[in-house]
């Protein structure tokens, strides 16, 4: 992995290979540039029939529809569901929450469970697309076990539309060997790559953190909509654009075989790349960027309704959150969970930074999602 | 007798025209419909009689651009690199190997394209041709991410569409007329210039305008091979759609495409019939 210029060995292939099937094809871009969600894993599928047929205490239905993120769940846990319950879960996975939300807008999306990011729960309540949970079928959600930063987006005007799932950062994963050393600053990342990181730095094809980082690096927030404001964070981009590498948020290729050295990153993946190559670390922009959480909800037209709410329960039990988070990676809000998982977990720097680190960050704001004119700075900046 | 075989074709004609109406004309009614409308503050479509999306299609102008060149010289690098297997394939190979060759050329053909462009981005990416150039001692040359990958990409895609119409109009080819040319004292190049090339003009036209117009609405090959830098009127719709969900605009820059397809079509169908015409002249002379 270190030197670019020797071309590459056979099994070098075949582990480059196996890492993107294993990381890429089910990636945000992929999901992103084939423009559907219809990447679907359909887990067991359209035959009821072969399913255990014992007694159950409640009929919940045989199917469950979720809508989610790439690499977010561990399918054994779908498995035990459909053992406990007899509701196959049918999974889903999405690029962007633009895109969730065009598809619900659009009708019929035929979810029962899906994974709003916080910022985007406003406009799901504001255009009626979701309802308040009846938190009586859900006893595994424990309000009082959730650290309520990760929590409070849920609840809007006192009712509970959603309970959280995952938390997480947007931050900078760098390949130290390339870069000299830790990258943490957006002024670094920005000025790098117009500078000796040139043609190496990825941006994500996502306008929430490519334009949010971009304004970060002028000192505005993360979620102004300020049009000045923008037009700054526009000019860096298009300014810097020729530069990169690409812009895209199938980022884990790139960097794995060493043509990127630098690129916007998401918790998860960051703490994917750095388990299989430590020479890529992962650290938070120091100026500031995004810190998130996603959440499960009930659109309002969900054809399974009990089913959801049974695999919301479920997937909220500490034990199944516990396994859930040891597959994907991605911290947890929960204490109970929490008090379940590896010391080594709970002390990594990436999953869980220092509570320092994570004061500079900001959560998405409603307005971003569908505000017209970061959609059209976004556009601008891909097109120039 | 008469009404029977009317009434016989009415039928036969009535799922395709069922099909169009329903798939084809009422899609593309809603989206004039749309194309007027306003965006609601969240997105989506609200109904309304506006030509504001209209008036900002010059916003999308670098995508436009964009497509409108590499469309065009996609289509001439495919032809150019067409032309001569095509020739190779319906007039040099013997008929024992020209079965297996064909076939070959469709293999491809059964492997998605997403899949295939995949493939590209290990060929040009830092440890594939690039790492390969560096051996024999051109350093630092970075292929992938670039127009030209794109330009690699939809050649490579969209090849087999311009060989086979060529190959097709090449079969046919009267040998024997380039017997007589021959015969007459005239050199290859001559024989190719007045007498293959012009009877494989509909092949090189059909093939063109195949090419031509699926290149139109490429989206995918700039997106994987273009690493999200190299954006056509394709890339412009979907984020439109998926993304910022302005349906209005994306339905407004839907039409101009269509529109500017239509032209191109209109263009290509005079230019064979003018050519159709030349040809009987020659027929007559």
């Amino acid at each position: 992995m270190k030197n670019d210029t020797t071309p590459i060995s056979r099994t070098a292939f075949m582990e480059e290979l196996r890492r993107y099937q294993k990381g890429s094809v089910t990636r945000r871009h992929f999901l992103g540039v084939t423009g559907l969600g219809t990447a679907m894993a359909v887990m067991g599928g359209a035959l009821p029939g072969l399913l255990p047929t014992r007694a159950r205490a409640q009929d919940i239905g045989d199917r469950v529809v979720l809508a989610t993120w790439p690499n977010y769940h561990d399918p054994a846990n779908f498995d035990a569901f459909a053992q406990q319950t007899g509701a196959l879960t049918q999974v889903n996975v999405f690029g962007s929450n633009e895109e969730m939300l065009a598809k619900i807008q659009a009708g019929g999306s035929g979810w029962d469970v899906f994974v709003p990011t916080n910022y985007a729960i406003p406009t799901y309540v504001m255009a009626d697309l979701i309802e308040p949970l009846d938190l009586s079928k859900i006893p595994n959600y424990d309000a009082a076990a959730f650290d309520q930063r990760f929590a409070t987006a849920g609840t809007i005007d006192g009712k509970v539309y959603a309970v959280p799932k995952n938390w997480g950062t947007t931050g900078i994963a760098f390949n130290s060997t390339k870069t000299g050393g830790i990258v943490d600053s957006w002024k670094t990342f920005f000025d790098g790559a117009r500078d000796k990181f040139d043609g190496r730095v990825m941006v994500h094809d996502y306008q929430l953190t490519t334009i949010g980082n971009a304004l970060v690096y002028h000192g505005f927030s993360f979620n102004s909509v300020d049009p000045a404001e923008l037009a700054e964070a526009e000019k860096l981009l298009i300014d810097v654009k020729p530069h990169l590498y690409a812009i895209s948020s199938d980022y884990q290729p790139a960097m794995r075989n060493g043509d990127a050295w630098l690129t916007m990153c998401w918790t998860g993946d960051g703490k994917q790349m750095n388990v299989d190559m430590p020479e890529i670390g992962f650290a938070l922009g120091k100026e500031g960027g995004e810190i998130w959480s996603d959440y499960y909800a009930i659109p309002k037209d969900a054809p399974h309704k009990d089913a959801a709410y049974a695999l919301i329960n479920y997937l909220l039990d500490p034990n199944v959150n516990a396994t859930e988070a040891l597959a994907h990676g991605y911290p947890v809000a929960d204490s109970r969970t929490n008090a379940l998982l590896p010391e080594a977990l709970l002390n990594d720097p990436i999953l869980y930074p220092a509570a320092g680190a994570l004061d500079p960050l900001e959560f998405g704001a409603a307005v971003t999602l569908t505000d017209p004119n970061r959609a059209e700075v976004m556009a601008r900046f891909k097109s120039a | 007798m008469a009404m029977t075989q009317t009434r016989g074709r009415a039928l036969l004609l009535t799922p395709a025209a069922l099909w169009y109406a329903a798939l084809l004309l009422l899609p593309l009614a809603v989206v004039l419909i749309f194309s007027f409308g306003e965006r609601t503050p969240i997105g989506g479509y609200a109904p309304g009689f506006t030509l504001a999306q209209y008036a900002n299609l010059p916003a999308r102008m670098a995508a436009f651009r964009n497509t409108l060149t590499l469309a065009p010289v996609g289509t001439l690098a495919a032809l150019l690199i067409a032309y001569p297997l095509a020739y190779f394939l319906a007039v040099r190979v013997s008929v024992r190997w020209k079965t297996l060759l064909l076939v070959l050329v469709i293999v491809p053909f059964w492997t998605s394209i997403l899949i295939r462009s995949y493939a590209w981005i290990f060929l040009l990416g830092g440890k594939g041709l690039p790492a390969l150039l560096a051996s024999i001692g051109f350093e630092d040359i970075r292929l992938l991410n670039s127009p030209f990958a794109v330009l690699v990409g939809i050649v490579y895609g969209y090849l087999p569409l311009m060989v086979f119409p060529i190959y097709v109009a090449l079969e046919k080819l009267d040998l024997r007329l380039l017997e007589a040319a021959a015969d007459l004292g005239a050199p290859p190049w001559r024989s190719f210039v007045q007498i293959t090339l012009p009877l494989s003009m509909p092949g090189v036209l059909t093939g063109s305008m195949l090419v031509f117009i699926l290149l139109m609405g490429e989206f995918l090959i700039p997106a994987i091979l273009g690493g999200g830098k190299v954006f056509f009127v394709g890339n412009a719709l979907v984020d439109l759609f998926l993304q910022s969900r302005n349906w209005p605009f994306g339905s407004a820059v839907a039409v101009a495409l269509v529109v500017i397809m239509l032209i191109t079509v209109a263009i290509y169908t005079r230019v064979v019939k003018r050519y159709a015409a030349g040809r009987d002249d020659v027929a007559m002379m």
